[in-house]
């Protein structure tokens, strides 16, 4: 039923998202950047792509350069399309924006805690999840202080909260915040999209399953050997996805890879990612997190009339971006050997 | 939060929800009322559709069929033409070739307004004892009824050919060899279109 009314409001925006969709470099791109010798090299094979225009009017490149070069595209191409959105596709990509919110308070109060500048940390936040209040999250030395002067203005208010318990601002209390800001924005999401019903739901649901098991993972296997209890940690998972509720519960129980182990292998998908025997076993645990993500992003363009193949572009353009830096990255150190590692799309 | 739940899906029953319940009733009241004084016979199905003149038959077919025919053209030329303009941002190549998707479309309105044309024709002025007679009320419902055959049909093909059109445009842009597979099912969704349009000729062929 989708098909009938989709297009009135999103179907020109969604064209588009597919031909920026064709911009994504494909396997070919990316044997020649991996040929490259130089960093002007990589320019000069990039000038073919969508990049090219960017970059064409840069003498010096470097890494850095590059990288922020990339993201202002992604943004600007982000930022065409939420400005020709109506609601609720609008709605849709504001929550896709409040991720990129959450890292950049993160950024920002670790920044402070270790006495950064705040004019080199507001450079380094990622330009989707800017606010305007941002710079005075610098003052800000405990939680409700936080919360009270800055964060009650933003859509992240209702995130913080299950934080507000939280004392002082140090390393650990910092981590914890992320992670429990995170499962509030996830859940939150989640239900968001699953009202939607239809493809949106479906597809999104699948996304944001692996996304909040990855964090799961990716929590319980940090968490060995530091100060965190098994209860902490237990609420710091997020209440959707495919390892919850059992999964997630096993997890908390954890003392070992081993145990995540078996508690992932349940699950066809998910085994692989700690299956050391198969083909491209040099690969971290983190790579084969992206591999799959890739992945499920891929197969969200094989629908269409849904939204979430905005959400999949996104994903995979921050996949492209950080497989130039690394390939840019290896090329300027030296370490030609493993500049393979990248993650091929498409 | 910043959006809610479905206030009906959480729990309790809404006033709304309830309405037809009240009108089945009401409905059933009335009719209770009627059997059981005697004056049943008021409610006569057959004697209002006898009432209504078949002159108002006729000219209802032939506008359901026209409207029918042009909003199925026009929806499904809305659900290609904002694929397709945004499909041309990209691939300006594409806008060119895919201007048959809105084409077929445009057939299918075509159909509505030629089946209309071919009903008006049937058309005359029956005065009189003519009025009542079996040949004009069979006239009248024959028309209709092809009326609407034709433009519910006609409606159906525009909406399917406009999102067959619609996956053409973005196949195209993606990778231009689609292009041709693509079409082929688009053509036979447009054929449906043509199986209301006979129905509909056999039904009114009876009429002179």
């Amino acid at each position: 039923m989708e098909a009938l009314f989709y297009n009135a409001d999103d179907g020109y925006l969604e064209a588009i998202v597919r031909g920026y969709r064709g911009s994504i470099l494909n396997n070919t791109a990316y044997i020649n950047l991996t040929q490259c010798e130089t960093l002007d090299d990589v320019k000069l094979q990039l000038g073919a792509s969508d990049y090219g225009s960017i970059l064409q009017n840069e003498p010096h490149m470097s890494t850095s350069m590059l990288a922020q070069k990339c993201t202002d595209k992604m943004v600007q191409e982000f930022e065409y399309i939420r400005a020709h959105a109506v609601a609720p596709l609008q709605q849709f990509l504001d929550y896709m924006t409040y991720a990129y919110m959450i890292d950049n308070v993160i950024l920002l109060i670790t920044g402070t805690l270790h006495e950064r500048d705040t004019h080199v940390l507001l450079d380094r936040c990622h330009p989707l999840g800017v606010f305007d209040s941002m710079p005075a999250l610098c003052v800000a030395t405990n939680v409700a202080e936080l919360y009270n002067s800055v964060l009650v203005e933003t859509p992240l208010a209702p995130y913080f909260m299950d934080c507000l318990s939280a004392e002082d601002l140090d390393e650990m209390n910092i981590e914890i915040i992320r992670n429990t800001l995170y499962k509030a924005y996830l859940e939150d999401f989640y239900h968001f999209t699953q009202s939607f019903g239809g493809p949106t739901a479906e597809i999104m649901a699948e996304l944001l399953q692996f996304e909040a098991d990855r964090r799961s993972l990716n929590i319980t296997i940090n968490s060995f050997g530091t100060e965190l209890s098994k209860d902490d940690r237990a609420k710091l998972f997020p209440n959707i996805g495919r390892l919850y509720p059992e999964g997630n519960l096993k997890l908390a129980k954890s003392d070992d890879i081993e145990q995540v182990k078996a508690t992932c292998d349940v699950f066809l998908e998910y085994r692989q990612f700690f299956d050391n025997t198969a083909a491209g076993s040099s690969k971290t645990l983190e790579d084969r997190f992206f591999d799959y993500e890739v992945h499920l992003n891929k197969k969200s363009f094989q629908q269409q009339f849904h939204y979430a193949l905005f959400y999949s572009f996104l994903k995979l353009k921050e996949q492209e971006i950080r497989n130039i830096v690394w390939i840019a990255e290896c090329i300027s150190q030296g370490q030609k050997e493993r500049i393979n590692n990248y993650i091929p799309i498409f | 939060m910043a959006y809610s739940r479905d206030a009906a899906g959480g729990g309790g029953y809404s006033l709304v929800s309830l309405y037809p319940s009240i009108a089945i009733s009401g409905l059933g009241l009335v009719g209770l009322y009627m059997l059981l004084t005697g004056s049943g016979e008021q409610f006569n199905v057959g004697d209002f559709l006898l009432s209504i003149s078949p002159h108002m038959w006729s000219l209802l077919g032939i506008a359901l069929c026209v409207g029918l025919s042009v909003g199925g053209a026009a929806w499904g030329i809305f659900i290609t033409g904002a694929s397709l303009v945004g499909g041309g941002v990209r691939a300006p190549r594409i806008v060119t070739k895919n201007l048959i998707s809105i084409i077929f479309c445009e057939v299918v309105a075509i159909y509505g307004l030629i089946m209309a044309i071919v009903f008006t024709a049937k058309l005359n002025n029956v005065q009189g004892a003519d009025m009542t007679s079996s040949e004009t009320y069979y006239k009248g419902f024959a028309l209709f009824w092809a009326g609407l055959t034709t433009g519910l049909c006609n409606l159906v093909c525009g909406v399917s050919v406009g999102i067959t059109g619609s996956s053409a445009a973005l196949a195209d842009a993606q990778d231009g060899q689609l292009f041709v597979k693509v079409l082929v099912i688009e053509i036979f969704g447009s054929i449906v279109g043509l199986f209301g349009l006979i129905i509909g000729l056999l039904v009114s062929g009876k009429v002179n």
